[in-house]
Order: C-alpha cells, then sequence, then structure tokens
C-alpha cells in the first residue's frame, strides 16, 4: 500500500534552538513573576507598570514581561542556533525559574515576603 | 432569551477560549507523547504531521487569546471605578466583593491570583509549539527535551486550571455584566 512522503526534520538539528526556547520561557516567566511581585510590594513601581489605566498594572507587567521573554529568546537563539547545548543544566534553571515564578505570583506567599 | 454584552464577552472568554483550550490539553500531551513512543517514524504522513503542528498552533493561540482577552477586555470592566456616591456595585465587580469580609477573599486571593498565573499558559504553550515544530520526530531523540515541554504543559495546565476555576467563582460572586443586552430568541 502506498503511503504519502513524510516531511521530515533533519536529522542531527542540534538542540541549541530547543535549549533557546526552553530558558527563554523560564526567564519570561521569571520576568512575570518578579514584575508582578514588584508590583504589588512597591507602590512607585506599581504606579510606572501602569501602562494602561482601563488593565491598571498588569497591563505593565505583562507585556514587559513578553518583551523580556521575547527578547532572551531572540538573544539565546542567535547565540546557539548552531550549537550542541547540554539541556540538563537548561532544564534544571528553567523549571526553577517556572518554580519562583508561581510561587511570586501566589498572593499569600507575596504577602508572607512583604511581612504583611 | 437575551444577555449582555459584557457577559457574552466573559462567555467568549472564558467557555470559548479557555474551556476549550483545556479540552484541547488532552490532545496535545497525546501528540507530545506520541512522538516518544513511535520516535522517528512518528507521523506516518505529511498530513498527520501538518494536522499535528495545526494542533498545536491552535492550543497556543486559544492560549492567547483566553489570556488577552481576559486581561484587556473582561479584566477593565471587573476593575471599573464607580462615579463617587455610587451605592449600586452591581455594575462593579471588584468593589462589590470588596464591599464583604465574607466575599473580599475571592479578590485578593482569586483575581490577584487569575490575573497573573493565566499568563505562564501562554508563554509555555508557545515554546512548546515551536519545539515540537523545529524538532518534530527528532523529539523521540531528546528526552531532556520531552522532560521540558511536558513540564511545562503541565505548568500550563495547572496555571489555566487555577485561572478558570477561580474565573467561574468570581463570575458567580460578582458577575461582569453590562452594556447593550443582545436578544437570542424571542418566545412569540
Amino acid at each position: 500500500m502506498a503511503t504519502e512522503p513524510t516531511e521530515r526534520a533533519p536529522m542531527g538539528l542540534p538542540t541549541g534552538p530547543g535549549a533557546a526556547a526552553i530558558l527563554a520561557a523560564g526567564i519570561g516567566s521569571l520576568a512575570l513573576g518578579i514584575f508582578a511581585f514588584a508590583g504589588d510590594a512597591v507602590p512607585v513601581i506599581g504606579r510606572a507598570f501602569n501602562f494602561w489605566n482601563p488593565t491598571g498594572a498588569l497591563s505593565g507587567v505583562t507585556l514587559t514581561a513578553i518583551a523580556v521573554w521575547l527578547a532572551s529568546w531572540y538573544a539565546l537563539s542567535r547565540r546557539w542556533a548552531s550549537r550542541e547545548v547540554n539541556l540538563v543544566p537548561v532544564n534544571v534553571a528553567s523549571f526553577l525559574m517556572l518554580a519562583v515564578a508561581l510561587l511570586l505570583t501566589f498572593p499569600p506567599f507575596m504577602d508572607l515576603l512583604q511581612g504583611k | 432569551m437575551e444577555i449582555s454584552f459584557r457577559d457574552m464577552i466573559t462567555v467568549l472568554h472564558g467557555m470559548g477560549f479557555g474551556a476549550l483550550f483545556m479540552l484541547a490539553f488532552s490532545g496535545a500531551i497525546g501528540v507530545i507523547y506520541a512522538t516518544a513512543v513511535a520516535g522517528p517514524q512518528w507521523p506516518s504522513s505529511q498530513r498527520n504531521n501538518s494536522m499535528f503542528r495545526f494542533y498545536l498552533i491552535s492550543v497556543a493561540a486559544l492560549a492567547w487569546l483566553a489570556t488577552l482577552s481576559g486581561a484587556y477586555v473582561v479584566y477593565p470592566w471587573y476593575r471599573a471605578v464607580p462615579p463617587a456616591g455610587t451605592t449600586d456595585l452591581s455594575a462593579y465587580p471588584r468593589l462589590l466583593l470588596l464591599s464583604s469580609p465574607l466575599t473580599a477573599g475571592w479578590h485578593d486571593l482569586g483575581m490577584e491570583w487569575k490575573e497573573h498565573i493565566a499568563w505562564f499558559t501562554p508563554i509555555a504553550m508557545t515554546m512548546v509549539a515551536y519545539v515540537f515544530i523545529k524538532y518534530g520526530p527528532q523529539l523521540a531523540l531528546h528526552r531532556q527535551m520531552r522532560n521540558a515541554i511536558l513540564t511545562f504543559t503541565a505548568v500550563a495546565f495547572f496555571a489555566t486550571a487555577v485561572a478558570g476555576a477561580f474565573g467561574a467563582f468570581l463570575n458567580k460572586y460578582a458577575p461582569v455584566r453590562g452594556g447593550p443586552e443582545i436578544i437570542l430568541f424571542q418566545d412569540k
């Protein structure tokens, strides 16, 4: 029975581009957590993040975090485009950043850090 | 039978984009798992490969639509500030919740958590879709890469579950309502 031709990614594609995407996702997540916490804890930062009044500080927190995520992805992609990168430290760093980011967006933990 | 414009947009945000995203999740996990099990032989045809790519891009797109519509369309209605002297807070959900110690927690914990945690999902799912499209069958050869995308997918699922659950409760205690009434159908 005839089968359709399959489009395959070239074998031996370096791990660099994937590592860049994974690490950048961790960096973007951490940026989101830090900005969310900073906006909540420091009123002047909260006001600075008020990019669009109807959404308030959330607009600046999210748009800045997305900018950090995309910028880090772009920079890492350029650096690691054709490199073989060890994914173990990349994963460990990404998971740690993700875990810290999750904690920093959890209101009771935010309050705990602020001594409320 | 009628629905207010804001109710309709809130339903589209939660049940349209959010719930559809949650439903698509199991399929995304299945697609990623299939690459690990079948290895470089997967997918069996170019059509299947294109379909799986389209599926993961759609999942990421749904995540962005749910998050953006929530933050930039529904949330401004939720946090609207009433004119001085307003006593009926039903059109101002945030203040309505904060007006009673019995409901303030739905804002202080629910909305404060939901408005931030939801943003992990589009970031994670965009990365997952990119890596999947970039490597395709080669993911079977990169266990660490599979671990990373499965972990981020699981976190995205958790984040969406938190945001969705609190969204449902918030809309129960202080619904986002208002705008022109849209008549869906009328009894004769």
